[in-house]
């Protein structure tokens, strides 16, 4: 649940990147990082293993300016792709206004992407919330593959494996060039700030 | 409930509460989190100058990791939690199932006078707090 400060007048607003292991969550806020550097006032933060992946989350504030007169801050968070994380991956998602759910685009994870998006939605559900109410961006990530040769699923197949009944925002991309990176993190934004106007009126 | 959005004046009341009861006795930093690792209000000395943020969201993190330890232990929680360093310390404690109190401090003030304090502190944000529910 998002936060407002009435006080300091500042809305914290909390994004979460969902999606299993390798599909480039970290690198998504990598990109982010890297390209808005100057509305970043702190580090990034990386809970991570020695092998580089994910241990815990990623953490990364980023100012978004103002809404009438508040301040909106927004915190971007990944959660731990591996399978034997869920515990982790759930405690994250405590307190989500909302999710992008990043999908390896490689042939072979087609199953895994299926797989971590119905555990989203368990996961969801153990907090009450429905990942069909739920602001929801996905991503079909590492696009660029194709050039390089590696088989990968063409969209029409991964809309169908994962947003046939979600019908939500979409986005090919690839995190790495940081194609549609951005677009990806606008639609989130404004989808989840207009949620959570709708939330208070 | 009305958890969410909080009033100006229990925001007023809590952080009175905080300057009289820990920054008074030399405290820091002091920060009160939600669960989810948002910050409701945070206080410091003007000297310290902490990464609050990143600061709430992994301590958040951490909060919620012990408590799933202690579940695994059969404890229903563990309410506090102490980290000792050469010179400085954390001190964290559960207001309620929500909030989480968290206290920085030097190696001037003893971990037993700062939790007396800290438990004062506490029983007061709670009637504050506790008044959003009427």
């Amino acid at each position: 649940m998002s936060f407002i400060n009435l006080k300091d007048k500042v809305v914290q607003v909390k994004i979460v990147y969902y999606g299993p292991g390798r599909c480039g969550k970290t690198t998504n806020l990598e990109y982010v990082n890297r390209k808005f550097r100057s509305q970043i006032q702190s580090e990034m933060v990386s809970l991570k293993t020695h092998g580089d992946r994910t241990l815990f989350f990623d953490f990364l504030p980023f100012d978004m300016g103002q809404i009438k007169g508040y301040d909106i801050k927004i915190q971007l968070y990944t959660v731990p792709g591996q399978v034997k994380y869920n515990a982790t991956r759930k405690l994250v998602l405590k307190g989500v206004d909302g999710v992008v759910f990043v999908a390896d685009a490689m042939e072979k994870q087609r199953e895994k992407n299926i797989r971590s998006l119905n555990q989203l939605h368990e996961n969801l559900l153990a907090y009450k919330e429905s990942i069909f109410k739920l602001p929801l961006v996905i991503q079909y990530n590492k696009v660029d593959l194709k050039d390089h040769g590696v088989p990968i699923l063409p969209t029409s197949v991964l809309r169908r494996d994962l947003n046939s009944r979600l019908k939500v925002p979409d986005f090919e991309a690839s995190a790495i060039t940081g194609y549609n990176v951005a677009a990806t993190l606008k639609k989130i934004i404004s989808s989840t700030v207009v949620s959570i106007q709708k939330k208070l009126l | 409930m009305n958890y969410g959005i909080v009033s100006q004046e229990q925001l007023e009341q809590i952080d009175t509460i905080l300057a009289d009861k820990l920054i008074k006795l030399g405290v820091d930093c002091v920060i009160i989190i939600d669960m989810a690792g948002n910050i409701i209000t945070a206080k410091d000395n003007g000297e310290s100058k902490y990464d609050v943020y990143s600061f709430a969201a992994l301590a958040a993190g951490n909060f919620a990791t012990v408590d799933a330890m202690a579940k695994l232990v059969g404890e229903a929680e563990f309410s506090l939690l102490f980290h000792k360093g050469q010179e400085s310390n954390i001190h964290f404690s559960k207001v309620d199932d929500e909030l989480l109190l968290i206290s920085m401090f030097g190696k001037d003030i003893s971990l037993g006078f700062l939790r007396l304090n800290v438990v004062e502190a506490i029983e007061q944000i709670r009637k504050v707090w506790g008044s959003n529910e009427d």
